[in-house]
């Protein structure tokens, strides 16, 4: 399986790490809401078919992705970068750019 | 008498062997049903089974999209064992081992159970000590655990590279002796035959599109061969479980699904005679009686509903198998195959009533599932007759990931890619 990174073009799928469910959104840091911590930690959507995940280019530009990929056929139909979509699960840097 | 025995084999070899009945037989589902069971793999099945044995609730029809036993009960590498540490899996997994130590008696069918030990290696001091400790703990609740040294593991499995320049020397081992394999298809076949006989419709080519519904209780199911109610509906998907759920109105569940390979070679004059397992990857190796090697390793590490796997997944398990067996280097691979595994976020599975009222859920099998055929579906069964958990059981909630109780025998968080 091959990834296009936004950056660094087609690359192996051995060299990202994979982040499971792209759809999940993390609570804010200060949330004392336990429903809505649970949902993040636990709670995922399995679909078949059109899945929004996210991958890291861990062996390459260390970018975070956001890749919509067929969990039937392995086709990928998009690959953006995830940085500066709140609903992602990658780590911002407080302060840092986003 | 028994319908199979050495006399039955003679009478019906002089008779030409016409006589034989089909193992099942296949009738059109009825309109309604005490209990459905979605789901014509070993769960689904044993469930049955067990729902007509121990509970005589034989208005039971069990649904299956494809063919019987065509889905993981068919393509894992048959490994039973209950070496868990965590007291929950360890009781469960036990009382499965035991179930399986007489199922073929129970079924009347040779499920070839085979208890030829699983040994998990170690290859640092540290790993040896882990492995003591989940010894003491087996041992703790009266399963049958050894500790093995190098020179004991050396005559054991011969083949084994465990000298000190192996790319990951052995230290020693963890050595399960009740541990086994089983014929798996044999297990699919017996429990449908005793489920059969016991008055249990089984459908095959019937997949489940939508459930019936009265307000929030479920109350049957359309198939593809037409609505069936049943005041019970028990799923038993496995990989299948966020597609089933989703019928049912619920897209999100503490589940993925990822593919799990397995690989078989030529045929081999024996050379391992148990189950071993490496300590320092993933990796997995039986011979069958046939004398193919059975191995597998981790899973793709994706979400994935296609039953079928990758090439680096292939290459990462031939390599652990060669750091392991440096021999076995020219020995030529037959055939591998994917199954789509139901992780849950603990590594351990869910057996409970609901989450809808009228619904039963059994999933979260990760890729352990062939050796709870039995007390899965021992429980399930319980668990539907009397809207209760068996103590087995009742720990395998599934709200438990909320209430802050999970099952995680490895440690590993909820990150289902790892377990």
């Amino acid at each position: 399986m091959l990834i296009t990174c936004p950056y660094c073009g087609p690359r192996d799928v051995l060299e990202f790490t994979y982040q499971g469910d792209g759809n999940r959104e993390r609570p804010q840091p200060a949330s004392q809401n336990l429903d809505a911590w649970n949902a993040y930690v636990y709670d995922r959507l399995n679909p078949a078919g059109d899945h929004n995940e996210i991958w890291q280019h861990s062996g390459g530009c260390r970018s975070h992705l956001r890749v919509v990929r067929n969990t039937l056929t392995h086709e990928i139909s998009s690959t953006t970068f995830a940085r500066g979509d709140h609903k992602s699960a990658a780590r911002h840097k407080a302060g840092g750019k986003s | 008498m028994a319908e199979y025995s050495a006399f039955s084999l003679l009478k019906n070899a002089l008779t030409g062997n016409k006589d034989w009945k089909p193992a099942w037989r296949k009738p059109d589902p009825k309109a309604s049903y005490d209990v459905i069971v979605i789901g014509g793999g070993g769960h689904g099945l044993s469930t049955a089974y067990y729902l007509a044995k121990e509970h005589g609730i034989t208005n039971v029809a069990v649904l299956e999209r494809g063919w019987l036993g065509s889905g993981n009960v068919g393509r894992n590498t048959t490994a039973v064992r209950s070496n868990y540490l965590l007291p929950a899996n360890t009781r469960f997994y036990e009382h499965s081992m035991k179930l399986w130590e007489n199922l073929s008696h129970d079924l009347n069918y040779n499920v070839m159970f085979s208890q030829r030990g699983c040994l998990n290696l170690a290859h640092t001091p540290g790993q040896f000590d882990d492995l003591a400790r989940r010894g003491n703990a087996m041992r703790h609740l009266g399963v049958d655990a050894e500790l093995m040294t190098t020179a004991e593991i050396a005559r054991l499995v011969p083949a084994l590279d465990v000298s000190g320049s192996a790319r990951f020397p052995i230290v020693g081992g963890l050595m399960q002796r009740r541990a086994g394999t089983a014929r798996h298809d044999a297990v699919a076949w017996g429990y449908a035959r005793g489920a059969d006989r016991r008055g249990v419709d089984i459908v095959e080519n019937c997949e489940v599109t939508g459930f019936l519904r009265d307000g929030d209780r479920i109350t049957g199911v359309s198939t593809t061969r037409g609505e069936i109610r049943a005041k019970k509906v028990a799923l038993a998907v496995a990989g299948s479980t966020g597609r089933v759920m989703q019928l049912a109105g619920i897209d999100h569940m503490p589940i993925e699904s990822h593919v799990l390979q397995a690989f078989v070679s030529e045929s081999l004059k024996p050379i391992i005679d148990t189950i071993l397992t490496f300590g320092m990857g993933h990796f997995y190796i039986s011979q069958s009686d046939k004398g193919g090697l059975v191995y597998g390793g981790d899973l793709d590490g994706y979400n994935s509903y296609a039953q079928r796997g990758s090439l680096p997944i292939v290459d990462e398990v031939m390599s652990e198998m060669l750091a392991l067996f440096p021999g076995l280097a020219r020995v030529r691979m037959l055939r591998s195959w994917g199954g789509v595994c139901d992780m849950s976020m603990d590594g351990s599975p869910i057996i409970t009533t609901g989450p809808l009222p009228g619904m039963y859920l059994n999933c979260g099998w990760c890729y352990g599932g062939f050796k709870a055929t039995p007390a899965s579906g021992w429980c399930f069964a319980w668990t539907i007759a009397k809207d209760e958990p068996h103590d087995f059981n009742a720990p395998f909630t599934l709200d438990r990931f909320y209430r802050g109780l999970v099952i995680d025998d490895k440690g590993q968080g909820a990150t289902p890619r790892m377990h």
